[in-house]
C-alpha cells in the first residue's frame, strides 16, 4: 500500500522532478562530492596514488595545524576583520540608508545610489589595481601627492603590515557600503506610512521618527543580515585579502586569513601542506557550521520571527 | 508591484519637514562620498593616459603634466593577447549565463510550487550547501582528478553554474509574483508542467530572471578565481586573469612578434606603469559603460532577495 502511494507520488511529481535534475546534478558534483573529500584531512595525501589509496594518518594533520603559529594568526585575523566588517558595516549601511531616505530630491538620491553601488561591480583584480595606484612606492598617489606634500618620507606600503587593517577596512567599505545599504533602503520604503503620520501628529521630530519608527521597523532585517554574516564569520573574502594585498608575504601578520592560508598551502608543493590545507578547510567548515546553528538557535529563543530556519 | 505601490504611497503622504540646512548638509555629504567612490577609478584613467615623463616627474596624478596615448599604442601592438582574453571572457560569460540561468530557474521554480511533494527535501538539499562545504582541497581534487576539467574552457564555467543564493532569491520571486491561479488555469486547460512553465510562468517572471541573469553575467565577467585555480594554459586566460598576471609580470605582453620588432629599439622606455593601468581600463570599461543602464535591475534584485519567504 505504502509503496504504491510512493510510486503514485513519484509519477505525479515526475515533470517537476525532471526540472530539478540539472540543478541536483550540478549541486551534487560541486557541493556534495567534495563532502566525501573531507577524508583528505585524515590522510597523508598522495596526488599520484589518489585519495582512496593514500594512507590514513588520523588526526596528524590537525596536530600539525594547531601546533603551527599560523593557525592563531589566521583565526584571529579572520574573526577580527569580520567582526569589524559586520558591526561597523551594520552601522554604516543602516545609517546611509536612513540618510539617503531623508533626501527630498528623488533624482539626486537615485544618482547617489547609482554611484555608491558602482564599486561593488568591479572585480577584486581591478580593485587591486586601484589600490596599487594609491600605494605604489615610487609613483603612488599617496607617496607622491600626499606624503611628499606633508614633507614626510615615502613609505613602502606593501611591506609594512601595520597600516593594513585600516587599508583593508577602507577598501572593504568602499566596495560594499552602497550595495549593503540598498537592502535597508528597500526595507525603509516598505514601512507603513501611517506610522510616520501618527508620529507627526504626536509632534515627533525627524530624529524621533527615525529613533522610534524607522529603527524598530528595521529590527528584523537587521537581525537576519547579522545572523547571515555571523554564520560567515569564519569565511574571509578571498579577493580582498589575496588580490588587494598582492599576496605579499611581508603583510601576513595582519592580512593572512583562513581562506588565503588554505589556498597558499594547497598550491605549495609537498604532501604535508596539502594535508594541512585540507585540515584547515575542514576546521573552517565545521566552526562555520556550528556558528550558524548556534546563532540561529539563539535568535529563535529571543525572537522566533527573525530566525532563519 | 506591491512594494513599488507602497513606495509611492509613502512619498506622497510623508510630508518631509527637513529644514533647508539639513537638506544642504545631506547633499554635500553624499556628494563628497560619491567623489570618494569615483576617485580611484578616475585616477587609474588618468594614469593610463599619462606620459612617461609626467609619471617620472610627478608620479601618479589626477591631472598629469602631459597626456599621452603611448600605453594604448603599446597594447595595440600586442593585441592578440587582449583579444584572446576578451574572446575567452565573452564565451564563458555568454555560455555560462545561459546554462546558469536555465538551471537555476528550473530548480527554483520546482521548489516554489506548493503542490510539489518533495519541495521540503530539495529546498534543504540546496540550503545545506550554503551552510556546510567540503572545503577547497576536496573541491579541487574533484575538479582535477575526477572531472578533469582543469585547463579546459569548461573548468571556467561549470563549477559556478549553480548558486544556492540565487536559487533562494528566485524562489522567493516565484512565490511572491506568480499567482497560483495562473498555474491552476493552465492545468484546467490541459497544459503539462513544462508548458505551464515556459508559456505562462516565464513571461511574467522576466524581471526576476533578468536580475539573476545580470548577476551571473557579472559573476562570469569578473571571474579570476576559476582561471587562477584550475587553469595554467595561457590560451585560456580570461580578461581578469590576464590583468592579474600582468600586475606581476608586464613582460607577458612582450611575446608577440610585432611588439618585439617595434619595441626592440626602445625597449628601455616601455611605459610599464601606464600600460598596466591602460589594461585595467580596457578590462573595466565594458562594465562601466553598461552599468548605468542595468543598475535598476541590480537594485531590484537586491530587494527581492530581502523578502523572506
Amino acid at each position: 500500500m505504502k509503496k504504491n502511494s510512493f510510486k503514485k507520488n513519484l509519477k505525479e511529481n515526475m515533470p517537476l522532478l525532471c526540472m530539478l535534475m540539472p540543478g541536483v546534478i550540478f549541486t551534487f558534483i560541486f557541493s556534495y562530492m567534495p563532502l566525501f573529500g573531507i577524508v583528505i584531512a585524515f590522510k597523508k595525501i598522495n596526488m599520484r596514488t589518489g585519495i582512496l589509496k593514500s594512507p590514513w594518518v588520523g588526526f596528524k594533520n590537525f596536530e600539525f595545524l594547531f601546533n603551527s603559529s599560523d593557525t592563531y594568526i589566521i583565526t584571529r585575523n579572520t574573526i577580527c576583520y569580520n567582526l569589524v566588517f559586520i558591526f561597523l558595516g551594520l552601522i554604516i549601511s543602516v545609517g546611509l540608508a536612513i540618510l539617503l531616505n531623508e533626501i527630498k530630491n528623488k533624482i539626486l538620491s537615485k544618482t547617489y545610489q547609482t554611484i555608491l553601488i558602482m564599486p561593488y561591480f568591479l572585480s577584486f583584480v581591478v580593485v587591486s589595481y586601484l589600490v596599487y595606484a594609491f600605494l605604489n612606492t615610487e609613483n603612488g598617489f599617496i607617496n607622491k601627492q600626499i606624503i611628499s606634500a606633508l614633507g614626510m618620507d615615502a613609505k613602502v606600503w606593501y611591506v609594512d603590515p601595520k597600516p593594513w587593517p585600516i587599508i583593508l577596512t577602507i577598501v572593504n567599505f568602499w566596495k560594499n557600503m552602497g550595495y549593503s545599504s540598498i537592502v535597508y533602503l528597500a526595507a525603509i520604503a516598505g514601512i507603513d506610512a501611517q506610522l510616520y503620520e501618527a508620529a507627526q501628529i504626536d509632534g515627533a521630530t525627524r530624529w524621533q521618527q527615525i529613533k522610534y519608527v524607522t529603527l524598530p521597523s528595521l529590527k528584523t532585517i537587521m537581525t537576519i543580515m547579522t545572523i547571515l554574516n555571523i554564520g560567515k564569520i569564519f569565511n574571509a573574502d578571498f579577493g580582498l585579502f589575496y588580490q588587494v594585498t598582492m599576496n605579499s608575504g611581508a603583510l601576513y601578520p595582519t592580512t593572512y586569513v583562513i581562506n588565503t592560508y588554505v589556498y597558499n598551502m594547497m598550491i605549495a608543493a609537498g604532501t604535508a601542506s596539502t594535508g594541512m590545507a585540507a585540515a584547515a578547510a575542514l576546521y573552517q567548515s565545521l566552526v562555520g557550521f556550528i556558528l550558524i546553528i548556534v546563532t540561529n538557535w539563539w535568535v529563535k529563543k529571543y525572537d522566533p520571527d527573525s530566525a532563519l530556519f | 508591484m506591491i512594494r513599488t505601490a507602497l513606495c509611492s504611497k509613502n512619498q506622497h503622504s510623508k510630508k518631509r519637514k527637513n529644514g533647508q540646512g539639513t537638506e544642504i548638509f545631506l547633499n554635500v555629504f553624499f556628494m563628497v562620498l560619491c567623489i570618494l567612490c569615483v576617485l580611484p577609478v578616475l585616477l587609474v584613467f588618468s594614469i593610463s593616459f599619462s606620459s612617461e615623463e609626467s609619471i617620472a616627474e610627478i608620479g601618479y596624478a589626477l591631472i598629469p603634466k602631459s597626456w599621452s596615448l603611448v600605453a594604448y599604442r603599446y597594447i595595440l601592438m600586442s593585441y592578440e593577447k587582449v583579444v584572446n582574453a576578451y574572446l575567452v571572457t565573452i564565451f564563458t560569460t555568454v555560455v555560462g549565463t545561459i546554462i546558469s540561468v536555465s538551471v537555476i530557474a528550473l530548480y527554483s521554480y520546482a521548489i516554489s510550487r506548493n503542490s510539489f511533494k518533495y519541495k521540503k527535501f530539495f529546498t534543504f538539499y540546496i540550503f545545506f550547501t550554503m551552510m556546510f562545504s567540503g572545503g577547497l582541497v576536496a573541491w579541487y581534487m574533484i575538479c582535477t582528478s575526477v572531472l578533469h576539467i582543469n585547463n579546459t574552457i569548461w573548468g571556467l564555467i561549470l563549477p559556478s553554474v549553480m548558486s544556492p543564493w540565487y536559487v533562494i532569491v528566485l524562489r522567493s520571486f516565484f512565490v511572491s509574483s506568480v499567482p497560483n491561479a495562473i498555474i491552476e488555469s493552465g492545468k484546467l486547460d490541459g497544459a503539462g508542467e513544462f508548458r505551464i512553465f515556459v508559456q505562462l510562468v516565464l513571461p511574467i517572471s522576466l524581471p526576476g530572471l533578468a536580475t539573476i541573469a545580470l548577476f551571473t553575467t557579472l559573476g562570469f565577467w569578473n571571474d579570476w578565481w576559476l582561471p587562477m585555480i584550475l587553469n595554467t594554459n595561457p590560451k585560456l586566460y580570461n580578461l581578469q586573469f590576464l590583468l592579474q598576471s600582468m600586475m606581476k609580470n608586464i613582460e607577458l605582453m612582450n611575446q608577440s612578434e610585432a611588439y618585439r620588432a617595434n619595441a626592440g629599439k626602445e625597449l628601455a622606455n616601455i611605459p610599464t606603469d601606464s600600460m598596466r593601468m591602460a589594461l585595467c581600463v580596457i578590462a573595466l570599461g565594458p562594465i562601466l559603460i553598461v552599468y548605468p543602464f542595468f543598475q535598476k535591475y541590480f537594485i531590484q534584485g537586491l530587494t527581492i532577495g530581502a523578502i523572506k519567504g
